[in-house]
């Protein structure tokens, strides 16, 4: 094989796929095409939760359109990081939307399903056997920490994949692996450069966010024995040298050095160069196999119950003193929390958050100090509770102390909040937190990831053939 | 001038949950060259801007993207209660203002 030709269908499945791009892309004669499905960027709510960030209904229209491509074609979808987080219930769910569009297409595929949860007990033991390593600016955990979560996932490199693919399969659906993986997997398997082939997947797998405007549009790559090159599919979607080498560099704390299972590949030498105006070669980038082969960890736990007020002020005296003002309100909410719940909630069991919008709201600590006060402060007040109902409880309890919390200034009664709603307070339901950025020491291959092979074909085909 | 004038993209995002990283991205290498000579991009031009700790701050600069880049430990873990910024997006501007090259 003298190149391999791939096209990356999307940035995310669920947020389209440009159909006339992807058509188009398909007469280049792709040996795969693959989307990434999930990342943790959505937050930590999809992994602790088991949903998705997409709506089914998103999932389905993208995973139709590439499907349609892959069974004409006759080639591999390669789906990763399933239904946002990866775990068992988002790639059942994932599954289950593919079963139906075997029933609509009409068509016969073979899948490769690569589980990805990884069980609490088994986390737990690795952890007494030393075989977890804290990553940069991890939180510390232990036993207890693992056994009291409520999903862990692990993140899979090229391999889990290779050995799908290696039983010539028609869709690869995986739960938690590594975005540049879905598109280096196969490349890697053929022989090509893993340096080379590992850069193409991390410049593809957001689709045309690595183009000059990113928008509808599909991206091509190629990899040969020395160079990969990407190309932007669709009317605007323009690959340059500089989107190319700045998309490379994307999400990631270091710009030269990527971390993965089997190795780092290395972008400290890579060259970018225009092949025409919409595609770019690639060349130079390396790789170092690692030593010991890691397996990326990541888990939600529950962090509580939280419930909403969502409101304004817009009068100048309480703004040019509102962190005076907020203090007393808060003290207010805990007083009340304290002489209401008594008995029944420490103070260190429940958390308040004040996001002040017109203020630092966006960037908290970060804010550089104002020069001017604002017209009017936007005020969303957090509530975090062991329950849904204690959170409730005190999402009420913040009302009277907002709507009613004087400043000197004003002789008499004054209504010092805007409540957006009514009832004042929403309720979130749960939410969780990540509480790993670990990985785990691979001993055997198949000891964190479980493959399994299903036939699906449309029940009116295989009536006829159970009739036979 | 500012940082803005001159930059073709400036951006921040998280680099997983327990990262923040910012872009610095130019489309000439003679900006890049002048704002890298200038010096006014360093782990102690972001801390003081940022009110982080200097030792915390990572700076990179890289040719080939002709981009410089910076990456923090998160104020709060991305998502935990009280984290204002779930993507880690829109934590650039300040360095938009960032004054380069005074003549």
């Amino acid at each position: 094989m003298e190149e391999i030709r791939f096209v990356a269908a999307g940035g995310a499945l669920g947020a389209g796929i440009d159909e006339v791009a992807l058509t188009e892309a398909m007469t280049g004669r792709p040996h795969f095409i693959a989307c990434d499905a999930g990342t943790t960027d959505a937050g930590p709510y999809y992994l602790g939760s088991g949903q998705a960030a997409f709506a089914r209904e998103s999932v389905r229209a993208d995973l139709r359109t590439m499907l349609t491509a892959s069974t004409r074609a006759n080639i591999p979808a390669i789906i990763g990081s399933a239904g946002t987080a990866g775990g068992d219930v988002h790639v059942d769910w994932t599954l289950d939307i593919i079963k139906e569009l075997v029933e609509e297409l009409g068509v016969s595929i073979r899948v490769a399903v690569i589980y990805s949860e990884q069980s609490k007990d088994f986390i737990a033991e690795l952890l007494e056997e030393d075989r977890i390593v804290a990553l940069d600016a991890a939180p510390k955990i232990d036993v207890e920490t693992v056994r009291r979560s409520t999903r862990i996932v692990g993140m899979m490199g090229v391999e889990p994949i290779q050995r799908a693919l290696s039983q010539g399969v028609d869709v690869v659906l995986a739960g938690r692996c590594s975005d540049s993986a879905l598109f280096a997997a196969m490349p890697i398997q053929m022989g090509f450069p893993e340096g080379l082939s590992w850069h193409a997947g991390k410049v593809m797998e957001c689709g045309t966010l690595a183009a000059e405007r990113p928008g509808p549009g599909v991206l091509f790559g190629t990899i040969t024995r020395d160079e990969v090159t990407v190309r932007g599919i669709g009317r605007d979607v323009r690959c340059t040298p500089s989107s190319i080498a700045a998309h490379s560099l994307y999400e990631n704390g270091d710009p030269f050095l990527f971390v993965e299972s089997s190795g780092v590949f290395d972008l400290t030498k890579s060259t970018y160069a225009a092949v025409d105006e919409r595609t770019v070669r690639i060349r130079g980038t390396g790789f170092h196999p690692a030593e010991t082969y890691t397996v990326k960890l990541e888990g939600a736990t529950l962090a509580g119950y939280s419930s909403l007020t969502i409101g304004g002020i817009r009068d100048p005296f309480i703004i040019r003193q509102l962190d005076d003002w907020l203090e007393r309100v808060e003290m207010r909410i805990h007083e009340s929390v304290r002489e209401l719940l008594n008995g029944v909630l420490e103070r260190e069991e429940y958390k308040l958050a004040f996001h002040l919008y017109g203020k630092n709201g966006v960037m908290g600590s970060f804010e550089p100090p104002a020069e001017q006060l604002p017209i009017e402060i936007g005020l969303v007040v957090e509530v975090l509770a062991p329950t849904q109902e204690i959170a409730n409880t005190i999402a009420k309890l913040c009302r009277q102390p907002l709507l009613h919390t004087s400043i000197p200034e004003w002789i008499g009664g004054v209504t010092t909040f805007a409540c957006l709603h009514n009832p004042s307070h929403i309720e979130r339901g749960p939410v969780y937190e990540f509480f790993l950025n670990h990985a785990a020491i691979q001993d055997h291959e198949g000891e964190f990831f479980r493959h399994e092979y299903v036939e699906l074909a449309p029940r009116e085909l295989l009536a006829s053939t159970l009739g036979d | 001038m500012v940082l803005s004038d001159y930059a073709r993209l400036i951006r921040s995002k998280n680099a997983g949950p327990f990262l923040l990283t910012f872009d610095v991205i130019f489309d000439n290498s003679d900006s890049f060259r002048k704002i890298q000579q200038s010096g006014a991009l360093s782990t102690k031009a972001f801390a003081s801007m940022y009110r982080c700790d200097e030792s915390q701050v990572k700076f990179y600069e890289c040719e080939n993207a002709l981009a410089f880049k910076f990456t923090i430990p998160r104020p709060t873990v991305q998502g935990v209660f009280g984290d204002p910024d779930l993507h880690g997006g829109q934590q650039y501007a300040p360095l938009m203002n960032l004054p380069v090259l005074d003549s």
